[in-house]
């Protein structure tokens, strides 16, 4: 049991496995999915389905908190992508045609990466405080937004865009099929090559990670340009599910969800150790807290501070401090008990 | 005759950190008007006793007395109003406020509660002045050098009214001139009473300007002299001592020559490489299969010319080739892939990542070189990892344990390990036997034996002389940022190298 409270994951999965609980009491049918015209329909799916453009920029956050980094513009990025897109779309003679869709995605996401290396200029070729570098972007990127869509809510009309953020493949929604794919390919792209070592070993060490020959550089660059991608994915289907881009509220604190999930996930905000599962799970405990909130009917006005304080215990269960505290409580019961027995 | 009464006494001041002595009944005086030196190598505890002294440690057991008081420090706030003013080596002033304000810093005169920033100005003006420094109050403290700071913060120490002033390291960054200005005002200090505690490792400045100086070692006192009294050669033995020779077993290398000299090429060979600030022009030759010591003081030049030499730092002027061929690294990268490594002395700071695990501090040199998309399979991780383990007697033998719970030899072997994954040329050890227990320093300096015999290149940096007499083929010898001997190890002995490293090439033995 101890060893499985020391595991990192231990009180996120808890945590989870908690609110699900709570859920399940005051909402007996939650559980419960059902399939209609083809589709999986439950709070469990709908838990995944709101919860995935969170989990798509945590991901990328994961990376970039993990080289000591935080990306505090990916909320503007969102936006950014979006109105590239919707205004595309409008712009163009036939809204509803595969191809229109294909070039304003591509063009979102190539404008987004273009912001990314601005990011990582800033960051790794001038030195400037990741947290400062990233707020230029975070206030200014949403009035790009704003010019882009000059200042309108563009409400696009155009089925195929619509696929990305409500639509169906083989019974799943295909914006969770899309967070999964992004998933596995950090995963894939960090574990199964050194990248992940680089990432982690620039986080605990810049200086000794120079020395060992790293080329820190080039990676910081890379870690933000993945995450405004993932950012502008976000982007993409958060405009679909609302199929309206709108400059000012799109991704609007997503930043601060997605650190959040990286937080409660346990990769720790001073670089170093990241854990992309733990982001995962931290990205579906931050949903299911809103769920949550619905479900048990707390006013939605106070929705705020219940999630604050979920976090806040999160926070506290993972401290050091707490960690130690639990230790020496166990260490002295122990011994409380080896001199009961001795007597 | 009776004695005047010092200005401060520290008397058998103790000070233990978990495990470690750090100061073992030291005892410390300095008079007023005096220039009062404190020498010793690295971890000798001079730092500590500064820290002792102005309440940033606590002491175990001892007495401070001040102008005969007996005083007891909460901090260096407190030291400070007492009239102990420390200047760090790192002038630890706000570059973007005005030199007024960082004088006046934290205790402006005040008018109705609000600052009076006339008085202010006027009383910084008058600090300057009584320095005789033609510095604009107004200008920002950004504008000037690093010199003109270091003086700018003298002068804000010697407001406290002080009575002792502690300058650690103030020369470090300064260049000839400068260090002069710095000397005018420590004499003008001087003249009005000041006791002043002057920490440096120039030999040269510490003759010019200290009146007695003070040798710890290994946090023990080995005496106070007066300057005049002590030869350079004298102090050096003192500072540096003598050890125990811990590997009688290991042979005394003699140069290791199979082919006529004129014929054999150098591995590595710098000619005329300098940077400035760091070291002058330096030539240095490294053979196949020979191990050289690169000895001197701290802050002589060695470790400031390993990093040149493997990139870490850039050269200025000079030019390197290696295995034949002309070379310029611009970052270690490059040097590591041309088999040119360096392992820092700095161990916590420029070489473990202390969260990852054993096996990841091991491979990470090599993934490095060999890039992130190719990455080394587990298998033959675990085998590196392994093989290392084994061959340097890491403890734990666990490839997963991570690095941080690792005592500091076992770390060193781990580094040790990283490096010769990547199969070097060259290796330069910088301190690799540092603050580790006699058994890993014995296995760390036979490897490096082993590995020259296997024509490995190896530059060798220790301050432990012994270390470089047992170790090396020849020896280079720095001094004030220069190499003032390159010689072979025939038949050194201590005090021939001890020679050297005080005085220089003047006196240099018979090569």
């Amino acid at each position: 049991m101890r060893r499985l409270m020391a595991h990192r994951l231990f009180w996120p999965v808890a945590m989870l496995a908690v609110l699900l609980l709570i859920n399940l009491i005051a909402f007996p049918g939650f559980f419960s999915v059902q399939i209609r015209d083809g589709h999986l329909f439950g709070s469990l799916i709908d838990i995944l389905r709101n919860g995935s453009p969170t989990l798509m920029i945590a991901i990328g956050m994961t990376l970039v908190i993990a080289t000591r980094g935080i990306d505090l513009s990916v909320g503007a990025i969102c936006a950014i992508s979006g109105a590239v897109a919707c205004s595309i779309i409008l712009g163009s003679s036939d809204p509803g045609n595969p191809g229109t869709v294909a070039v304003a995605v591509i063009a979102a996401i190539a404008i987004s990466l273009v912001l990314g290396v601005w990011n990582g200029f800033l960051v790794s070729v001038l030195g400037i405080q990741p947290i400062i570098a990233t707020l230029i972007l975070m206030t200014a990127g949403r009035g790009v937004a704003m010019l882009i869509t000059e200042g309108q809510i563009l409400t696009v009309n155009s089925p195929p865009f619509k696929v990305l953020g409500s639509g169906f493949f083989a019974g799943l929604p295909v914006s969770v099929l899309i967070a999964a794919a992004l998933f596995l390919f950090a995963v894939v792209l960090t574990r199964r090559t050194a990248l992940g070592l680089m990432i982690e070993a620039v986080g605990i060490n810049p200086e000794a990670s120079r020395l060992a020959g790293v080329r820190s550089r080039g990676l910081l660059i890379s870690v933000y340009v993945f995450t405004a991608f993932c950012a502008a994915i976000a982007g993409l289907v958060l405009t679909s599910n609302q199929t309206a881009a709108d400059a000012n509220n799109t991704g609007l604190f997503i930043e601060l969800d997605a650190i959040l999930a990286v937080v409660i996930g346990g990769t720790s905000l001073a670089g170093g150790r990241y854990s992309l599962f733990g982001t995962l799970i931290g990205a579906l405990v931050i949903q299911t807290l809103v769920t949550t909130v619905y479900t048990v009917g707390i006013p939605p006005i106070a929705t705020m501070v219940f999630k604050a304080a979920v976090v806040t215990a999160v926070c506290l269960l993972q401290s050091p401090r707490t960690t130690e505290l639990i230790d020496s409580w166990h260490r002295r019961a122990q011994l409380r008990r080896t001199l009961e027995a001795s007597a | 005759m009776t004695e005047p009464q010092p200005a401060v006494s520290m008397e058998d001041i103790t000070i233990t950190f978990p495990g470690v002595k750090a100061l073992d009944a030291v005892s410390f005086r300095m008079f007023p008007g005096e220039v009062h030196s404190l020498m010793g190598e690295n971890g000798a505890g001079k730092s500590t006793l500064i820290k002792a002294l102005t309440g940033v440690y606590r002491i175990d057991s001892g007495v401070i007395t001040l102008g005969g008081e007996q005083v007891s420090f909460s901090g260096t706030a407190d030291a400070q109003e007492a009239g102990i003013s420390t200047v760090y080596q790192e002038v630890n002033l706000l570059t973007n406020l005005t030199v007024a304000e960082n004088i006046m810093l934290g205790r402006e005169p005040r008018r109705f509660g609000a600052i009076d920033w006339r008085a202010t100005r006027k009383r910084a003006v008058e600090l300057l002045e009584r320095l005789h420094l033609d510095i604009d109050p107004n200008s920002r403290l950004g504008s000037h050098s690093l010199a003109v700071q270091q003086l700018i913060a003298i002068a804000r120490a010697t407001d406290f009214n002080a009575r002792v002033l502690i300058l650690d390291e103030p020369t470090s960054s300064l260049d000839a001139d400068e260090v002069q200005e710095l000397f005018r005002i420590i004499r003008e200090l001087k003249a009005d009473g000041v006791a002043i505690l002057f920490v440096s490792h120039f030999l040269d400045q510490v003759y010019e300007i200290s009146d007695r100086l003070t040798v710890l070692r290994n946090g023990a006192l080995v005496g106070e002299y007066l300057t005049d009294e002590i030869l350079r050669i004298e102090l050096v033995q003192k500072m540096i001592g003598k050890e125990l020779t811990v590997l009688d077993a290991l042979e005394r290398k003699t140069k290791a020559q199979t082919v006529d000299e004129d014929e054999l090429v150098p591995y590595i060979r710098a000619l005329g490489l300098s940077r400035k600030g760091s070291i002058e022009p330096i030539d240095l030759e490294v053979y196949e299969g020979e191990v050289v010591g690169l000895a001197g003081l701290l802050g002589s030049g060695r470790t400031e010319l390993a990093r040149i030499l493997s990139g870490v730092d850039r050269a200025d002027a000079g030019t390197l080739t290696v295995a034949g061929s002309s070379a310029r690294f611009r970052t270690p990268r490059q040097a590591i892939h041309e088999r040119v490594v360096y392992s820092s002395e700095n161990r916590r700071s420029e070489g473990i990542l202390d969260e990852l695990t054993v096996r990841d501090n091991i491979a990470l040199a090599l993934q490095a070189d060999r890039g992130w998309f190719r990455p080394i399979p587990k298998k033959r991780q675990n085998e590196l990892a392994e093989s290392y383990i084994q061959a340097l007697n890491i403890r734990p033998a666990n490839p997963d344990a991570l690095l941080k719970h690792l005592s500091g030899g076992n770390q060193q072997k781990v580094l040790l390990a990283r490096w010769l994954a990547i199969a070097p040329r060259l290796l330069i050890l910088d301190e690799p036997t540092r603050g580790i227990d006699v058994g890993a320093k014995a296995e760390i300096q036979k490897l490096v034996s082993n590995l020259a015999e296997n024509g490995m290149s190896v530059v060798y940096i220790s301050a432990e002389l012994e270390e470089v007499l047992r170790l090396s083929h020849r020896i280079a010898v720095m001094r004030d940022r220069r190499m003032v001997a390159d010689i072979d190890n025939d038949d050194l002995i201590t005090d021939d190298l001890l020679a050297i490293i005080a005085d220089g090439a003047e006196t240099e033995v018979v090569a």
